[in-house]
């Protein structure tokens, strides 16, 4: 509900076409009936104090079927999304599962040392743990008192 | 070869049953394949995140419900700096046609992914005839 200053300036049609823009913004934000596409695999990056994690969806890969490349600050994902044989012949009713050969590069927001380097397929979800460099990480410095 | 593979965001649903949800995840709708061969009818769901003791098939009546239940991984020590995609339970209902039979469906769970094969009934199998010449 919007305040408006009802008493004093009695009514206001500019509140309820601000009310108007505002929930016509909102039902197009929500955007659930055309969804934009968006890069493959879809990821999320998480920040630890030396080191950084990525993790990415990639249902019915594992990792034979990955390929991980990493270069200074990025990581590169790549791969192949394969359907199964049968299916090339069958008649299909829904198909909604993407598939197709992929590479994303993720830019890090660090450079990473690249020997340092765990990454782990879990359920179809791949992650990625990548530790910064001893001598990049930021040091405390002690300040001197006179 | 040269197009490009995209994805589209993750489906948020409402579950299908009524009433309230004692979790309180996000439920999403996984994306799904559908494709018959001779003598099947193959459901391929994506439901990456979930593990295979997770996943729960129940058939009622015509009614076929998949689900699965995620159980998000604790990453201590670390905060999200860019998401996207969401992490929850997923769920979807299909209502299947008389020719299925219901008693040999089998379903598997592999890397994240959910595979259910109907066989048709006998009745329903496309059957050759051959043409005989007068």
């Amino acid at each position: 509900m919007q305040l408006t200053q009802m008493g004093r300036t009695g009514w206001d049609p500019f509140a309820e076409m601000r009310q108007l823009q505002a929930d016509m913004n909102r039902l197009f934000d929500n955007a659930g009936v055309f969804p934009a596409a968006q890069a493959y695999p879809p990821v999320n990056l998480w920040i630890g104090d030396s080191s950084v994690v990525v993790t990415a969806e990639l249902p019915g890969l594992s990792a034979e079927d990955v390929e991980l490349t990493i270069r200074e600050d990025t990581l590169t994902i790549s791969g192949e999304r394969r359907q199964a044989e049968e299916a090339e012949h069958a008649g299909w009713h829904r198909r909604e599962r993407p598939h197709g050969v992929f590479s994303r590069t993720i830019g890090l927001p660090f450079r990473v040392d690249p020997d340092q380097v765990q990454a782990k397929f879990d359920n179809g979800v791949l992650e990625v743990e990548m530790q910064r460099p001893e001598a990049d990480r930021p040091r405390k410095i002690a300040i001197n008192g006179n | 070869m040269a197009q490009e593979m995209t994805t589209t965001a993750k489906r948020e649903v409402v579950p299908a049953e009524q009433g309230e949800v004692t979790r309180a995840a996000v439920v999403y709708r996984p994306d799904t394949d559908i494709y018959e061969t001779e003598d099947q009818v193959v459901v391929v769901a994506d439901m990456p995140g979930v593990a295979p003791a997770d996943v729960d098939v129940n058939l009622e009546r015509r009614v076929l419900t998949i689900r699965g239940n995620f159980h998000r991984q604790a990453h201590d020590g670390y905060r999200l700096v860019h998401a996207e995609y969401g992490e929850g339970d997923y769920e979807r209902v299909f209502t299947l046609s008389e020719e299925i039979d219901r008693d040999r469906i089998e379903a598997s769970h592999k890397n994240g992914v959910l595979t259910l094969k109907m066989p048709k009934a006998e009745s329903a199998k496309t059957r050759k005839i051959t043409v005989k010449a007068a």
